[in-house]
């Protein structure tokens, strides 16, 4: 049972979770960027982590600062720049809810 | 006895004691100054940087957004300035904010305010202000910039200049919904401390820099050497001062040490006050994304409008206290 729960868990990591960060061009966006790239791939999470400039997108979400990293299309991080571990339990976090 | 005893303490330690430079040389004079008035800066900056950003946290644009919109334009000019005091200002959030204020119907105008205050009436120039030219520098600048960015938003305002955003911006109006991130204390001090680092991390070239040519300056320059250039009876030194800034943005830092000797040395305080808000105020790096947009007519429009209300209040303080 155990088991399977583990996997249950990977997979929803591997398949279901969609990673985008946008961003206005800016040095501190490209950062976010890179890292939220390498999170996901500590994560094993499939996919490509996408870096958008289409800031209207941003907008109608509801934030105004830049970079903003989403997480299946919510706001995860707004304005920022964390570490790489930081973007790794931001994700765990998001997703173990 | 001052706070920044123990520094001065310090700095006369390391000139004197460690360095045996010959007490009232020139040269002693500089090395006194320099390692003063870094040390002084630094201090203050970090802990007001702290302070600041830490509060900050509380207020971040998508809140500030919520209370600007749908406010009658002239308060709202107003509350913006105001607002701007307390938001940082980076040119990569330039964009988002502007659509975001315009979208969720925050009247033009406040929203120029912002734009306006928010570079110009910043922690890191008040603090440079207050370290090196006193409170009263400080808190006049902080009074003229609030004032001028609340009346170039007032005056943007009244042009009906719609037609000069790029059309896209008009066509999307959100709601004003409000994603406001949950934050712990922890988390919040760790932004804070993070945001200190990474302002200083930036900053502290400048500083040494600029300070460092001020010592030298302060030590080997005749005072008034600059006042025959740039004293307050002359015209031409308030504009000219004001277009000089223009270029100068990321270098703020730097600037206001310079500055500190410039008037030392003669340079009249209106002039001064007019060159460091055209520095922060005015950027061009700041005009080229906001091409984004708006039409350059209007970005010139802008810049024309603030330059005047600098060079105004340059003129106004070179009558009032030159």
């Amino acid at each position: 049972m155990a088991f399977f729960f583990h996997l249950d868990y990977h997979l929803a990591y591997k398949f279901m979770t969609n990673i985008k960060v946008f961003g206005s061009g800016c040095a501190s966006c490209k950062r976010l960027h890179e890292r939220a790239v390498l999170a996901a791939k500590t994560l094993g999470i499939e996919g490509e982590v996408e870096y958008l400039t289409d800031i209207q997108r941003l907008i109608d979400l509801g934030v105004m600062q830049s970079p903003v990293m989403t997480i299946n299309d919510e706001p995860a991080i707004v304005g920022y720049v964390p570490s790489e571990e930081e973007i790794v339990k931001t994700i765990k976090e998001a997703l173990g809810r | 006895m001052s706070i920044f005893a123990p520094i001065q303490w310090f700095a006369d330690w390391i000139t004197y004691g460690v360095f045996h430079i010959t007490e009232k040389t020139l040269l002693a004079d500089a090395v006194d100054f320099f390692i003063f008035d870094t040390i002084k800066i630094f201090l203050l900056l970090s802990v007001i940087i702290f302070v600041v950003s830490y509060l900050r946290t509380y207020l971040p644009p998508e809140k500030v957004r919520h209370y600007l919109a749908d406010k009658n334009s002239y308060f709202a000019s107003f509350l913006a300035a105001i607002f701007g005091i307390a938001t940082p200002f980076c040119t990569c959030s330039a964009i988002p904010l502007f659509l975001g204020f315009v979208e969720a119907g925050v009247p033009l105008g406040a929203t120029f305010s912002f734009l306006v205050s928010s570079p110009m009436v910043n922690e890191v120039a008040l603090v440079l202000l207050f370290g090196l030219f006193g409170w009263k520098i400080a808190l006049l600048y902080a009074f003229s910039g609030i004032v001028i960015a609340t009346l170039a938003g007032i005056a943007i305002g009244k042009m009906n200049i719609e037609h000069l955003l790029e059309d896209f911006v008009l066509k999307n109006r959100t709601k004003n919904n409000i994603v406001i991130q949950k934050m712990t204390m922890m988390f919040r001090y760790g932004r804070a401390i993070e945001y200190t680092f990474d302002i200083l991390k930036k900053i502290w070239p400048y500083i040494v820099v600029g300070v460092g040519v001020g010592a030298w300056i302060h030590g080997y320059v005749p005072t008034d050497f600059l006042a025959s250039y740039a004293g307050a009876d002359k015209w031409y030194a308030v504009p000219l001062a004001t277009l000089l800034g223009i270029p100068l943005y990321s270098n703020a830092a730097g600037v206001i040490p310079l500055v500190k000797v410039l008037t030392e040395k003669g340079v009249a305080i209106g002039t001064t006050l007019a060159f460091m808000m055209a520095v922060t105020g005015l950027s061009l790096p700041e005009f080229m994304i906001l091409k984004k947009v708006m039409k350059p007519k209007l970005i010139l429009i802008f810049a024309s409008v603030v330059g005047a209300g600098i060079i105004f209040t340059g003129y106004l303080f070179n009558a009032v206290l030159g």
